[in-house]
Order: structure tokens, then C-alpha cells, then sequence
């Protein structure tokens, strides 16, 4: 009996002293990935201990599989359970086959929440997208219509017909063009996300309207396609291609001035607002639909019915920044 | 014998011109020089793949590995120019890749005897593989390709960028191999009466082998070309681009049951698929229609090749059936 009572004794003290060692310790926010050794999560990495420096208390672990499995990301979960961190911010392999993990997660206590690849509602508390649809529909008439002040014809060069994404953003763009005068969208195109269909369409496109000044193409085999139509055509300066794409495989076009500019959701940003949130929920925020809950520099998110937010307009690249990302992602 | 052929090639032009026609009346534009000479470079690849394919189905086989052929020389033809190769390397090298590729078909054929459909089916997976593991699913861009890499297709001599003539060479040389040489007459022979062929000497095995390895160089040098054309290296180049050489052969009068065909047909086929895709973006179809017109085109093409051989094969047929009553 007396031991039995000494051990309990000993186990609360223990207990005790930790969650006293804890609270004056750093918060422990684990940065989950994909998988290591990708550009675009290195630099949210990076996002991440930019966040940690400003707030002072927080740890930063950076972590994931060594390839883009979910079984592997469950691994990581359970490790990260048994080390007691404090938030858990996961950008997910699989929507479903990390519920079970998380909710683990969740009854220790644990943060959890989902950026960039969401995981379903009932295994986090609230998930970052990267961008919105209206901001990624607005973004991508903007970017065309900065670079023509006199307003013109713009075409859209898509992936496929019946690519959800895409057609969304397409759909999106299409409402907020009354609001950019004199930009007039003559016509949209599919290159099915293969290079040399998608070369011929921006040909096609060049050819049926001499007067296009822009191609906007939401999609990164698209917009690379039609640089090189434009390059190849002799029209730089004529026709300016923009849309969505990455920095690494856009560096030439922008180079060769057939792009301006381009866009697409900066993953340093994002890494960020995912640490800031989680923080903020560890440190008392409620992440419950309507609420608002800080990003640091990025503002706030406004979680919807779903617990669900978007962090900002994507990122626009040109000439001025696309050296310093395009070895990032 | 030589009339048949002759009308049936004769057919495809007509339709190639009547097809030409229709566009012009919708898109005037398309009938310019210059619009005719770029449907032509972009339709070279296919037809020095097609040249390759031709043989190989000459011979009674198919090869579904080009297009993966065509990306996995073109990745490496990538990343040797990013290492510093210089080009005068790089393309001998990707044809010789390209060669040993189809010699793994080739052999698989003719030394283990698998059906070809079997064999590329594997290897053209395979292929593609092999580049994910290359490079881990990352593309080589523009920017990370050398400015002579790039510019060599793309060179104008003559009016006509580097790579239509390097299609018209192929086509050229390709022309007299078929017709005058030993080995472009056993091709025929081995795909028409196999077991004729084996009592006139011609190892049926051998000359598959070096059907595949010819298509595979080609498709190696095609790999440098359309790498270097669109500026872009990564898994899925050219993803489901066989479909089209096989159509483009079929169309042609290619016949998939071997020994009937030759280089003009072929060449026709590129041409009558070349306008299609070159024509249906500027004449304002819808996306949802361009995949049933071009499919419906294919079929009517190859019907009409059908018909035009019909009497021949019913002629064989029946005299043979008769023979054996009697």
C-alpha cells in the first residue's frame, strides 16, 4: 500500500514539476510536411522560423517522411504524441487516413491544425488554405490587366475542360472583370496540362486574334507552354503571358521578358501564418466557425462555416524578385 | 497491285486537300506560307516517329514505347546539356540511348519471344519510370538549358527551321532504305509471308530486332528535339504522344497486320493528323468536340483504307475456300 501510494505520490509530483518545466519552457509547434527534401517546404520551414523568431517562446520542429506517404506521416504523428509537443501543424498526405492520428493527437492536448493540404474536419481544428478562389480568380485578371493600362483582348489557356480547379478560378475571374475596364476576354482554350497541346492552343490564340496583348494561363505546364509560343513567335513585348506557375521552372520566361509577372502562393508566408496560428490557438484562441484568430504580419484568418481560412492574395513574382525564389521551389 | 497503292495514297491527298479547304473557308489565315510551314514544324516529330513506327509494324509488331523512348532520352539529353556536355555530344548521345532503348524491345522480341504489344507496354512504364527516379518527379527548364540547346531546332536555314529538315532528311533516307536496300525489303517480307521470308533466307527475329532498334534511335533523336522545342523536361513529355504515331500509321495505310505500307503513306498520315491538331484550335471549336472530330477522322480515314483493300482480301479468301472445296 505504501509503495503503491508512493508511487502515485512520486508520478504527481513528476507530473507536477513538467507541466511547471513546460509552462516556463518554449511552445513546441511541429512544422509537418509531405515529405523532407522539397523545395516549396523547405521554404515554408523557413516561414516558420521567421515566426518563431518574432514570438520569442516557440520551437520550431521542421518534420516529415522521407516520401510522400500517409503511413509515414502517421509515424511522425506518434513520435511527435510521445515527445509532448504542444501544436501540430500538418500539411496532409492523405485527407482521411491521418484522422485517426490527429484525434490521438488532440485528446493529449495537442493543437492541431491543417495548412496548405487539408485533412477533414473532424482531425484538426482548422485548416489554412493557401489562397481563395476569388483571390486566385481576381489575381490572375490583375496580373494581366497591370501590364496593359490601355486595356485590350486577354485569352485563357487552361488545363483540361473539366479540370475542377482551374475552372473555378476561371469562373471567378470571369465575375470580377467588369471591374477592370477596357480588359476584354476574347476566349479560353484547354492544353490538357500537356506541353506541346498547349503550345499549339497559344499558337492557335496568337494567330486567330492579332490583337491579344495577354495570355492568362492558371496552370503551371500552360504558362510555360505559352512563354515558349511567344518566345518562338517573336511577340515578347506584344504579348505578355501571366497566370499561375513556379518560380524555378518560370525563371527563363521571365528572363526573356515573355512573362511580366506571374503568381502563386508564396510558401515562406505560409509557413509562417501556419506557425502564427497554431500559437495563438495553444495559447488560448478559439478556432470555432466566424472567429478571427492572428497571423502576425499576415492579418488575420476569418475561419468559415467549415474552420477553414485563406491566407492572402498568392504572391506576384517578376523580374525584380524571381532570382531570390527561383532556387526555393 | 501498284495502281491500288497509288489511288489509296491518292484518296488521303484529296481528303488532306478537301480538309484544307474547309479550314480556309472558316480561318483564311491558315493557308498563308508561313501557317503552313509551322503546322509542318510542328508536326516534324511525329513523322520521324512514325518513320520508326512504319517499320516496326511493317515487320508484324507495334511499338508503344516511343513516346516513353522519346522522354527518357530527352531527360537525359536535358541533363547532359546541364552538366556541361556539349551539344555535338549530347544528340549522338541521345539517339544512342534512344537505339539501346529499342534494342531492349528488340530483343525481348526476338530472343525471349513476348508479342511486342507486351513487351513496349512493360518497357514504355518502365521508361517513364526510370526518369522519376532520375530526377524525383523535378523538371529541368528553360533556364537551366544552354542557349545552344535550345536554339539548334529552332534555326532557320532556308526558310525552314532546323527541325523540319531534319524530318525531311529522315523521311528522305528512310524513302530509299524501303525501297532499295536489302533490309527496307525484308522488312516487308518478313511482315507479309513470315514463313516465305524464313525459306528466303531473312531471320524473321533479327530483322524485328533492328525494326525496334531504328525506331528507337529515332525516337532518341526526337527526344532532344522536342525537349529542346519546348523548353521543358519531366516525367510525362509527350505522355499518350504513341496513340498518335500508331493513328498517324494506321491512317497512313499502314497495315496493323504487317507488310503493307510504305514512307508516302505515312508521311500523308502525319500530315492529315498535323492539320487536325493545328487547325481545330483556330477554327473556334469547342474542347468538348475536338476529341470526337479528331477520333471520327481517324476512324473515317482508316474506313476508307478499308474499303479500298476489300476487294483484294475477299479475292484470297475465296479462291482459297473454292481450292479447298474442290
Amino acid at each position: 500500500m505504501s509503495i503503491l501510494k508512493k508511487i502515485l505520490t512520486t508520478a504527481a509530483l513528476t507530473s507536477a514539476m513538467m507541466a511547471g518545466a513546460a509552462q516556463a519552457e518554449n511552445v513546441k509547434i511541429a512544422l509537418v510536411v509531405k515529405a523532407l527534401g522539397i523545395g516549396f517546404f523547405e521554404a515554408a520551414a523557413k516561414g516558420a522560423e521567421e515566426a518563431a523568431k518574432e514570438l520569442g517562446d516557440v520551437e520550431v520542429i521542421y518534420t516529415g517522411p522521407t516520401d510522400t506517404t500517409a503511413e509515414g506521416q502517421i509515424e511522425v504523428i506518434n513520435s511527435l504524441i510521445a515527445q509532448g509537443v504542444n501544436a501540430i501543424a500538418i500539411s496532409a498526405n492523405d485527407k482521411d487516413a491521418l484522422v485517426p492520428a490527429l484525434q490521438k493527437a488532440m485528446e493529449r492536448g495537442i493543437t492541431v491544425i491543417s495548412w496548405d493540404s487539408g485533412v477533414a474536419p473532424e482531425g484538426r481544428m482548422m485548416h489554412l488554405n493557401p489562397s481563395s478562389n476569388a483571390l486566385i480568380g481576381n489575381t490572375i485578371i490583375k496580373l494581366a490587366a497591370d501590364n496593359m493600362p490601355e486595356g485590350g483582348e486577354v485569352a485563357i489557356l487552361s488545363a483540361s475542360a473539366t479540370a475542377t480547379n482551374q475552372n473555378i478560378w476561371i469562373e471567378e475571374a470571369k465575375k470580377v472583370l467588369p471591374n477592370y475596364a477596357g480588359v476584354t476576354l476574347v476566349d479560353t482554350v484547354y492544353g490538357d496540362d500537356l506541353a506541346d497541346k498547349s503550345y499549339r492552343e497559344a499558337q492557335g490564340l496568337i494567330a486567330k486574334y492579332p490583337n491579344l496583348k495577354a495570355i492568362i494561363a492558371p496552370t503551371t505546364v500552360g504558362i510555360l507552354a505559352a512563354s515558349q509560343a511567344v518566345t518562338d513567335g517573336g511577340l515578347i513585348g506584344k504579348v505578355n503571358v501571366t497566370g499561375l506557375g513556379l518560380p524555378s521552372e518560370m525563371a527563363g520566361a521571365v528572363e526573356s521578358g515573355a512573362t511580366k509577372s506571374f503568381a502563386i502562393w508564396n510558401p515562406i508566408d505560409l509557413g509562417y501564418a501556419a506557425t502564427m496560428l497554431s500559437y495563438n490557438i495553444v495559447k488560448g484562441a478559439k478556432a470555432e466557425a466566424g472567429a478571427e484568430i492572428g497571423m502576425g504580419r499576415m492579418g488575420t484568418a476569418k475561419l468559415d462555416d467549415n474552420n477553414e481560412a485563406a491566407m492572402s492574395d498568392p504572391f506576384t513574382y517578376d523580374a525584380s524578385n524571381i532570382a531570390d525564389f527561383k532556387s526555393i521551389f | 497491285m501498284k495502281a491500288a497503292l497509288t489511288s489509296r495514297d491518292a484518296l488521303l491527298t484529296y481528303a488532306i486537300i478537301a480538309m484544307t479547304a474547309v479550314i480556309a473557308y472558316r480561318f483564311p489565315a491558315f493557308i498563308t506560307p508561313s501557317s503552313l510551314a509551322n503546322t509542318f514544324n510542328d508536326t516534324a516529330p511525329l513523322m520521324i516517329l512514325v518513320i520508326g513506327q512504319m517499320i516496326v509494324i511493317l515487320t508484324k509488331c507495334i511499338d508503344l514505347s516511343v513516346a516513353a523512348t522519346l522522354a527518357l532520352t530527352g531527360m537525359v539529353a536535358a541533363l547532359m546539356d546541364g552538366a556541361g556536355v556539349p551539344l555535338a555530344l549530347v544528340i549522338p548521345a541521345a539517339i544512342a540511348l534512344g537505339a539501346m532503348l529499342g534494342m531492349v524491345n528488340g530483343l525481348l522480341v526476338w530472343r525471349v519471344g513476348i508479342p511486342s504489344i507486351v513487351v513496349t507496354l512493360g518497357t514504355m512504364t518502365i521508361y517513364r519510370g526510370v526518369i522519376f527516379l532520375m530526377t524525383d518527379g523535378k523538371w529541368v527548364n528553360a533556364h537551366e538549358m544552354s542557349d545552344a540547346f535550345k536554339a539548334l531546332p529552332r534555326l532557320h536555314v532556308l526558310g525552314l527551321p532546323v527541325m523540319s529538315w531534319v524530318a525531311i532528311a529522315v523521311i528522305a533516307i528512310f524513302a530509299v532504305i524501303m525501297t532499295r536496300t536489302v533490309l527496307g525489303r525484308s522488312f516487308y517480307a518478313v511482315g507479309g509471308n513470315p514463313h516465305a521470308a524464313v525459306y528466303a533466307g531473312i531471320d524473321v527475329g533479327r530483322t524485328q530486332f533492328a525494326a525496334f532498334s531504328i525506331s528507337g534511335a529515332l525516337a532518341g533523336l526526337v527526344g532532344y528535339l522536342w525537349v529542346s522545342r519546348y523548353a521543358v523536361a519531366y516525367v510525362d513529355v509527350a505522355g499518350g504522344f504513341e496513340l498518335d504515331v500508331v493513328a498517324a500509321c494506321v491512317i497512313g495505310g499502314i497495315s496493323i497486320a504487317g507488310g503493307i505500307g510504305g514512307v508516302r503513306g505515312a508521311i500523308l498520315g502525319c500530315i492529315f493528323l498535323g492539320i487536325i491538331k493545328n487547325a481545330l484550335p483556330v477554327i473556334g471549336v469547342s474542347p468538348f468536340w475536338q476529341m470526337a472530330i479528331s477520333g471520327t477522322a481517324i476512324v473515317l480515314a482508316v474506313a476508307v483504307n478499308a474499303l479500298q483493300n476489300r476487294p483484294k482480301g475477299r479475292l484470297i479468301l475465296k479462291t482459297t475456300e473454292t481450292g479447298a472445296r474442290a
